[in-house]
């Protein structure tokens, strides 16, 4: 209903498109960035594009996941990319439209539905096998991992002569800032994308960005670069030293010597002295530096790259993503659209917290009496589950599941109106299973209340994860989402990231994924 | 016993919240606390759901029992005029500077400056004392950078200390490192249950503890419990399937029909119910992993309203309860 506002994000056109030649993939850290990155190259490798990855700093699990445990600064071709047998490659959203429609009837829909979770509850193993459908061959994987100190000494190296180069490489100033300071990484990262994209030897290229402190810094790093070679600081720098009154210093000008004077008591002559050297064997190479920045920030705004905001769907994430999507635009950025992991679904989304919580605290007390009445005798694992049950519902929580989720959450069923609350009427009959004993029946009790704690506390999630996306989508509602479902476990394989590939080109309104 | 302490976790773990929540029970029976950001994301004053913090100290909140918890957003450009007039007397040259760009250059183009003056204003604060010689805040907490540039970040002044071998910068450098690896100093991690956030703190702390940077305790955030073991979950899927729809039934969320709601209720819940007892599982391996690090650890709820100002001193009590992690001697 509300979300459904929100265009979907084509993935599969945008990865089909061979005007598409850079995605840029932001956000704020801890968002699945990196991963999102390296699922749609792997998608979009095996539907057929020559792709490379450039990754940034990637965990070790995600870069042994693409086979490539030693990454370096060169592209190294991934194995086990698999192309389509069939090469006539079939529209890309012909054949899905279909199943568009019953997914998207979920938020609204009956509620439990049996068959709807089947789909989408299993998808973390069995996807490898199936969708050979979308596979086209001719399409190659590499990745590569930024490594700041080399790409900015290959820049030293190529545009300075060799005697240059050496007395660049040696300072001790130039050793610190390529060793990644923080901020290196950004000029290196736009460096990087750079080379590649003049390189032509891939269709597309797709981008991490930095763990910046800011997500935008990779942003400003090229137009930083330039206004400090624009001004006149770097002329200051250029001065020599003030190193004990030499003649040199006579042909400055008053307010220079100040200030390179005020430099040295600062630093510190002999660190002014490694800049300054640093500066001068610099200086020829700056003005390279600038145009290549420049030349990187309009590539960033050519129709070719699209940008993707990836997000997670929780407040801090997507105020970040919103902040991100109106800098873009600021920018004359090409924004693609949001990818929004680790969303929640239900395939019971039409129970409500409220009510499960209700339900479950029904059949909690009324073991609570039953269990004065039966014996001890009933089975470990129930009174475990009810202890911890216990503990997981202290009277301080209920309040939440009234609070914050409750415009965005109920989607009640319809046929269980007031008057069919649990209080006291449920207790009184039998129901269809009176015939059992009471100390089965209370195992069964408290076995079904955990069940619908664990929904309720599902359906908190939901509602806190739906409320905080209409809000994006309320600022935002011009920006296409794709919305990839939750996974239990870390991605370790291509397997892995070929199943997220899958989720993120799957139509984004999924609530009964899981 | 620690008096910074500097709040690290990946992106996502909540480091802010848990660096608030920390600040708030530091301030205890009427001590003062700081609570310093340094990432310029005004992370703190949406946690305590105030207006931006300008770069002033200036109290956000008051912790039970009278304490006082002051907030400080760390500007680096501020920092480095605050500096030059501090310790140079150089206010108009400072100014002069600003406007040839050195300060951007400074604070920008040479980030590693940057982080000596975040740490180095961190620093001054924890150093800080008024007129009877007692200090102005009894701890300063610090919303750090992430766990992968923890180590770096902190470590700044010392590569500083290197480049600039003589003269107040290298003074300056070396007193802050000198605070940073004493036991006046604790590095906490926060992280999930989940296998890359544990994995990079596992990375980090040997990271720090290779630089001789203290390490303090890891913070456990967002920890749900466990509701339904395994063998519950079989029994409820299997022989009790049908008694357990029947709860469900008589509990009213399923109507009264036989083969009705309830029934087709079950799967669904099950299918979520499994997903908890692989995650229980998954979880698991995390905390072993953790515990393998032999520091204290701290486990923080999941808060199910989002992390507000209820939350946030609901954290504050329980880390009190739990006790503040110290860096081991």
């Amino acid at each position: 209903m509300t979300l459904d506002a929100a265009p979907r994000l084509d993935v599969d056109r945008l990865l089909d498109d061979p005007g598409t030649r850079i995605i840029v993939c932001c956000g704020a850290g801890g968002v699945g960035k990196t991963t999102t990155a390296a699922a749609l190259g792997v998608r979009a490798a095996e539907r057929g594009r020559k792709t490379v990855v450039l990754t940034i700093d990637p965990a070790r699990r995600l870069a042994q996941s693409m086979g490539i445990a030693s990454l370096d600064n060169v592209p190294r071709r991934v194995e086990g990319i698999l192309a389509g047998g069939r090469p006539d490659g079939d529209e890309p959203d012909g054949d899905r439209s279909a199943g568009d429609g019953s997914a998207g009837e979920a938020p609204d829909g009956e509620g439990p539905d049996g068959d709807r979770t089947d789909e989408d509850g299993t998808g973390r193993g069995g996807s490898a096998g199936g969708r050979d459908r979308d596979r086209r061959p001719g399409g190659e994987l590499h990745a590569m991992m930024l490594d700041m100190k080399r790409t900015f000494d290959e820049i030293v190296v190529a545009h300075a002569d060799a005697e240059r180069a050496r007395a660049i490489l040696e300072n001790p100033f130039y050793q610190s800032l390529s060793a990644g300071f923080a901020g290196t990484q950004e000029y290196m990262a736009m460096e990087k994308l750079g080379q590649l994209r003049a390189r032509d030897e891939w269709d597309l290229i797709i981008v991490d960005t930095p763990p910046s402190r800011s997500a935008l810094d990779f942003l400003d790093a090229p137009k930083r670069l330039g206004s400090f070679l624009d001004g006149k600081f770097i002329r200051v720098l250029m001065a020599p030293a003030k190193v004990g009154g030499r003649a040199g210093m006579k042909f400055l000008n008053a307010g220079m010597s100040v200030m390179t004077g005020t430099l040295s008591k600062l630093m510190g002559g002999q660190l002014l002295r490694d800049v300054q050297t640093f500066v001068a064997a610099m200086d020829t190479m700056f003005g390279g530096f600038r145009t290549r920045a420049d030349a990187t920030y309009r590539l960033l705004q050519a129709p070719g790259t699209a940008f993707l905001v990836v997000a997670a769907p929780e407040r801090d994430a997507l105020r970040e993503a919103a902040y991100f999507v109106e800098r873009l635009a600021a920018e004359d950025m090409p924004l693609a659209g949001l990818v929004l992991n680790r969303v929640h679904g239900s395939g019971a989304a039409g129970l409500s917290a409220e009510r499960a919580l209700g339900a479950a605290e029904t059949l909690e007390s009324e073991n609570l009496e039953n269990a004065r009445i039966v014996d001890q005798g009933d089975g470990e694992t129930a009174s475990r589950a009810a202890e911890s049950l216990g503990d997981g519902a202290p009277a301080g929580d209920s309040p939440a599941a009234g609070g914050g989720p409750d415009e965005a959450a109920p989607r009640e069923d319809e046929d269980e109106s007031a008057g069919n609350r649990p209080d006291s009427s449920g207790n009184g009959q039998d129901g269809p299973h009176g015939q059992d004993g009471p100390a089965r029946r209370a195992t069964a009790d408290r076995l079904a209340a955990g069940l619908l704690r664990l929904h309720a506390e599902r359906m908190q999630v939901l509602g806190r994860e739906q409320h905080n996306r209409d809000r994006f989508t309320a600022l935002h509602p011009e920006v296409p989402v794709a919305e990839v479902s939750a996974l239990p476990g870390d991605v370790h394989d291509l397997a892995g990231l070929r199943a997220i590939g899958e989720r993120l080109a799957a139509d984004g309104s999924t609530p009964g994924a899981a | 016993m620690s008096r910074l302490h500097v709040v690290s976790g990946k992106g996502g773990t909540g480091k802010t919240t848990v660096a608030a929540a920390l600040a708030l029970a530091l301030a205890e029976e009427g001590r003062r606390s700081l609570l310093v950001e340094v990432e310029g994301r005004q992370g703190i004053a949406q946690l305590f759901e105030t207006e931006a913090l300008p770069y002033e100290e200036r109290k956000i909140a008051v912790a039970p029992g009278g304490g006082e918890v002051f907030a400080l957003a760390i500007d680096a450009e501020r920092a480095l005029l605050d500096y030059l007039q501090m310790f140079y007397k150089l206010g108009g040259a400072g100014r002069a500077l600003k406007k040839l760009g050195a300060i951007d250059f400074a604070t920008t183009i040479a980030p590693g400056l940057r982080d000596v003056l975040l740490t180095g204003k961190a620093c001054e604060a924890v150093r800080r004392k008024r007129k009877d010689g007692r200090p102005v805040y009894d701890h300063v907490v610090m919303d750090a950078p992430p766990t992968g540039r923890i180590t770096r970040f902190l470590n700044v002044n010392d590569e500083v200390a290197g480049l600039a071998r003589i003269g107040p910068i290298h003074n300056q450098a070396q007193a802050v490192m000198r605070v940073l690896k004493s036991p006046e100093t604790a590095v906490h991690l926060v992280t999930l249950l989940e296998e890359m956030p544990v994995q990079e703190t596992v990375d980090g702390v040997a990271e720090l503890r290779a630089a001789g940077l203290p390490v303090g305790g890891i913070f456990i955030n967002m920890v749900r419990p466990e509701i339904l073991d395994e063998e519950a979950l079989a029994r409820a899927g299997g022989t009790e399937r049908a008694a357990v729809a029947g709860a469900l039934s008589r509990a009213g969320v399923g109507g009264a029909r036989r083969g009705g709601r309830a029934e087709r209720l079950v799967g669904p819940l099950l299918e979520q119910a499994g997903e908890h007892v692989e995650r229980v599982r998954l979880e698991s391996a995390q905390r072993k992993e953790i515990a393998g690090l032999g520091l204290p650890s701290r486990e923080l709820e999941l808060l199910s309203g989002g992390a507000d100002l209820a939350g946030l001193y609901r954290l504050a009590k329980d880390i009190r309860k739990q006790g503040i992690p110290e860096a081991a001697a």
